[in-house]
């Protein structure tokens, strides 16, 4: 019995140590998997480690995108983001959802309490309560220290100038995107990550602008008008330094636009702009050479033609020489001079200079221009005082700036240009041609219909126009569309400042006139007042030596009728 | 330490001198992480099941006091209590997963609980320490008396508990179960040759569950190659771990545990790496470590095999509990629903744990005139034989 008890001891005594044995070799084991946790652990929270969890949160996530600044040439901010923060809240947290209502009404007064209360009482985890609140707001609804409540931090598009330039600008939608203006044709470029810190440069100068479109708004208020535009161009680049259209509308509150603010005349609008267009006859005549300075035409009958009867509305009943056509305004002349150019090669030359073809400008709202579908010769004699064509102010200024700086096109732009994108233009008339062009202008100012345009010092040269507006069956006599386009200076030409008041009415001081010259011309004078200075024109006085040759032309042929 | 005398022969002082204090302190530390950790992670889950804020909060934290009064009753027992108290509950938990087979409520493909007194209890948790003990005694009296077919018999209700756990089905825990029988195999002297048996035996095991049972194929895949399924739970535990770096988000910053369902239980590790960081998961790794490792060292100590072979099979069920929850929070293993011990929420895993650490503490009691320099009983035995 102790025998087996023993040799048992002895049996186990073995089995112990060997289970000794292994007990530390499982403990060993243990040890070395433990240990590849802890590895695991600081691999994934020291080396792995990222600063933000993203993707974890279910409901608000901040959305990242931005969108590049626009300035102006000078690199004043005309749109930029601001962080703002929008309200939601998770009913099934809101305690009281009618004290909430109200509280909240008081800080948003323009939330309906109703539909709020409705919002706040639904089921639902997650309702918008207001898209971008002021930080003044977002301040005291955080005062009210109400549970469920929350913000999410949003990107809200801002034009500090407001009205300023609102149809170069256009606006955007609230989640970014652009709908009008440059914002809408720039969209895909502003809205691209890689550029977002290189703002977009216009050619917009925010002080030409703001004197543009102050002007044409005191314009459109001393005569009563229904609307009015402008423009002020570098004739030497094409680009605009301001472009307005009124009714104008805050960028800021784009989407609530009516849509006669959001309409930009100025481009969009196409119009039968009348008399100005006798600069792109008189230079097409004299470069194709069937006229020259001494050419006279009769204007002393009306023309009639089938129907319809030509008459000059400054009537001077006798023969005209070519200077006098254009300084008079008359229909008659310009219309022979057409006639004798002849409607393919008048086609041509209005091609030419981009009248027959929408503008490239780089906004969405440009108008198509509206042309005659046969070209018959009563067609050349209205286009050749500017009726039976319509085109946008925009088309207008720019073959306006090639008839007066030298000849060369070159199409507008609301982009500024660098020193090396400055390319030559495409040639369209002679130098000589834009020459004459230039004294002819200047003529008009000084002698003609467009006297109150004249700024001394600056040259101003120009030409108006008055229209009628079509009306059912023909034209309306008392609905005018009166424009001036002018540029200064004459003798070495630097811009261009085109105003366009829609339907004026004539006050005593114009003795009750409405045309181009009594409504346009001294707008366009006040805007290059103000301008010049700001664009570094310095005033000089005229050598008078430079337009005798046009004006004894006139004298002429007074001299011999 | 002053307050108990050596010399008083009270029941509580007695135990205060012969229990294993640091491993008493170690659990209550683990307590008290869980605890912190169940009050941040479980509040949105509650909101989520439209419960109160606190709900599961506040029942941890009776879980918690009636696991810790468990373990300590169960500790202050004598090592031949212990064992009929296993082999009590074991017979217990053994009709009641019968029951809960034939009775039980389902929940998610599962049949795994049963209702004791408002409670939905798992039996199967309670299987497992009490099968550890029952088995450890079968083994060490076959260490004890050749004639004794103990092995046998171990092995006969492995098979069937392995049985009843695979009709729930509940993969995991067989797994865990068979793990345990393993070790305890291993250390009542198993041959090598049998170990490397026992080894392909269950890599065999593991590839016919992963064959024939969808859920396991469906996790393996998952594990194996994560873009085969929806790997959500693992990816947002991953990035959990990341985003909380070393330091943490800070508690109660956490975004995880609102979006992880099970962020109160299987994945509080991963809530613990996002709001305290790694660290602090680092520390909860090391004390687990601890506790496994110093507690199957200080076996070596024990001349019972029945001591031996119940505290070791007690530990490495801890111990692999612990590993297979932070493995999987780590997506170092595929994707298994395991408590992380004394952490995780639940009421049964609590309980079954106090009642786990109770008995290696009672088992593990130091006789108090054995102190001092060890003698190698077992060689001046082996010299007299």
């Amino acid at each position: 019995m102790t025998l087996t008890r023993v040799r048992v001891d002895g049996a186990r005594a073995t089995a112990m140590e060997r289970a000794r044995q292994r007990l530390v070799v499982i403990a060993v084991l243990f040890g070395g998997a433990f240990l590849l946790m802890g590895v695991r652990t600081l691999d994934l929270g020291l080396f792995r480690a990222v600063a933000e969890t993203h993707s974890l949160s279910a409901s608000a996530t901040v959305r990242a995108a931005s969108r590049a600044d626009i300035v102006d040439r000078n690199g004043v901010v005309l749109a930029t983001n601001l962080r703002t923060a929008s309200l939601y809240a998770d009913p099934k947290r809101i305690l009281d959802p009618e004290d909430a209502a109200a509280k909240l009404v008081r800080i948003l007064p323009d939330l309906a309490q109703a539909e709020l209360l409705e919002k706040l009482r639904s089921s639902r985890r997650f309702v918008w309560i207001k898209r971008k609140l002021s930080p003044r707001q977002m301040w005291a609804v955080n005062a009210l220290g109400l549970p469920g409540l929350a913000f999410q931090e949003e990107e809200e598009r801002v034009y500090p100038q407001g009205r300023l330039a609102a149809h170069v600008l256009g606006f955007t939608d609230p989640d970014g995107r652009g709908l009008a203006g440059v914002e809408h044709f720039f969209d895909s470029r502003l809205s691209d990550v890689t550029m977002v810190d290189e703002p977009l440069r216009l050619s917009v100068d925010v002080r030409v602008q703001h004197a543009l479109a102050d002007q044409i708004a005191q314009a459109i208020e001393r005569f009563s008008a229904k609307a009015g535009a402008g423009l002020v161009m570098d004739v030497r680049t094409g680009e605009l330094l301001a472009l307005a259209s009124l009714p104008d509308y805050d960028p800021n509150h784009g989407g609530g636009a009516p849509k006669d603010a959001l309409f930009n005349r100025a481009s969009q609008g196409v119009y039968e702009l009348g008399s100005t267009f006798k600069a792109f006859t008189i230079a097409m005549a004299l470069e194709t050479g069937v006229a020259d300075l001494s050419s006279r035409y009769d204007a002393s009958e009306p023309i009639r033609v089938s129907r319809f009867t030509i008459r000059d509305d400054h009537p001077q009943a006798r023969m005209l020489s070519l200077p006098e056509v254009f300084v008079h305004s008359s229909n008659i002349g310009a219309a022979k001079m057409a006639l004798d150019v002849g409607a393919q090669d008048q086609q041509a030359f209005l091609s030419r200079i981009g009248m027959l073809r929408p503008a490239a400008l780089e906004i969405s709202e440009v108008g198509h221009p509206l042309v005659p579908e046969r070209w018959r010769d009563i067609a050349t004699m209205t286009i050749s005082y500017g009726h039976g064509i319509a085109v946008s102010p925009v088309q207008l200024a720019t073959g306006l700036a090639a008839m007066v700086n030298g000849g060369d096109l070159f199409p507008a732009t609301l982009i500024r240009k660098n020193e090396d994108q400055m390319s030559s233009g495409k040639r369209v008339i002679s130098e000589n041609t834009s020459d004459i062009m230039r004294r002819l202008m200047r003529l008009v100012v000084r002698d003609g219909t467009a006297k109150s345009a004249d700024v001394p010092g600056y040259q101003v040269g120009g030409k108006t126009g008055t229209a009628e507006k079509p009306a059912a069956g023909g034209y309306a006599r008392k609905a005018l569309l009166s424009s001036f386009a002018g540029v200064f200076p004459m003798d070495d030409p630097r811009y261009l400042v085109f105003v366009l008041v829609d339907e004026p009415k004539g006050t005593k001081a114009t003795w009750n006139f409405a045309g181009g010259g009594w409504t346009a011309a001294p707008t366009v004078a006040k805007i290059i007042l103000r301008i010049a200075p700001i664009l570094g024109v310095e005033p000089q006085k005229e050598d008078d030596g430079l337009f005798q040759q046009a004006a004894y032309a006139i004298e002429d042929s007074r001299r011999h009728p | 330490m002053s307050l108990l005398s050596r010399a008083d022969e009270s029941l509580v002082a007695r135990w205060w001198w012969t229990v294993d204090r640091w491993l008493l302190v170690a659990v209550i530390f683990l307590l008290g992480a869980g605890l912190v950790l169940t009050f941040g992670a479980s509040t949105p889950v509650a909101e989520r099941l439209g419960l109160p804020v606190f709900h599961f909060a506040k029942r941890q934290l009776v879980f918690l006091a009636l696991g810790l009064v468990l373990m300590i009753t169960v500790s202050l027992a004598s090592v031949k209590m212990v064992r009929r108290g296993a082999i009590a509950l074991f017979a217990l938990c053994l009709v009641l997963m019968v029951v809960t087979l034939l009775f039980g409520p389902d929940y998610n493909g599962a049949t795994r609980w049963v209702n004791v007194a408002g409670f939905t209890l798992q039996p199967a948790e309670f299987l497992k320490p009490a099968f550890a003990v029952v088995s450890a005694w079968l083994f060490a009296g076959a260490m004890d008396d050749k004639s004794f077919p103990g092995r046998q018999i171990a092995s006969g209700l492995f098979v069937l508990c392995a049985g009843l756990l695979i009709l729930q089905p509940d993969i995991g825990q067989t797994i865990l179960l068979g793990s345990v029988w393993s070790i305890q195999m291993i250390l009542a002297g198993l041959p090598l040759l049998w170990i490397g048996g026992l080894l392909v035996l269950g890599i065999v095991t593991v590839f016919l569950c992963y064959l024939f049972v969808p859920h396991v194929t469906e996790r393996f895949d998952r594990f194996l190659d994560p873009s085969s399924g929806d790997t959500y739970q693992v990816d947002t535990a991953l990035n959990a771990f990341r985003a909380g770096g070393l330091f943490g988000r800070g508690p109660g910053e956490g975004a995880v545990k609102k979006v992880l369902p099970d962020a109160h239980t299987d994945y509080i590790f991963a809530v613990a790496g996002e709001e305290f960081g790694a660290l602090v998961c680092l520390i909860i790794v090391g004390v687990f470590a601890v506790i496994v490792m110093r507690g199957l060292v200080r076996l070596t100590e024990e001349e019972d095999p029945f001591i031996v072979l119940a505290a070791g099979g007690l530990l490495s069920l801890f111990g692999l509990q612990a590993m297979i929850n932070i493995g999987v929070n780590l997506a170092l293993l595929p994707s298994k629903g395991m408590t992380l011990p004394f952490i995780s929420y639940g009421g049964s895993s609590m309980l079954a744990l106090g009642l786990s650490m109770g008995m290696v503490l009672a088992l593990t009691r130091k006789n108090r005139f054995e102190t001092g320099p060890r003698l190698h009983t077992s060689t001046v035995r082996g010299h007299w034989a």
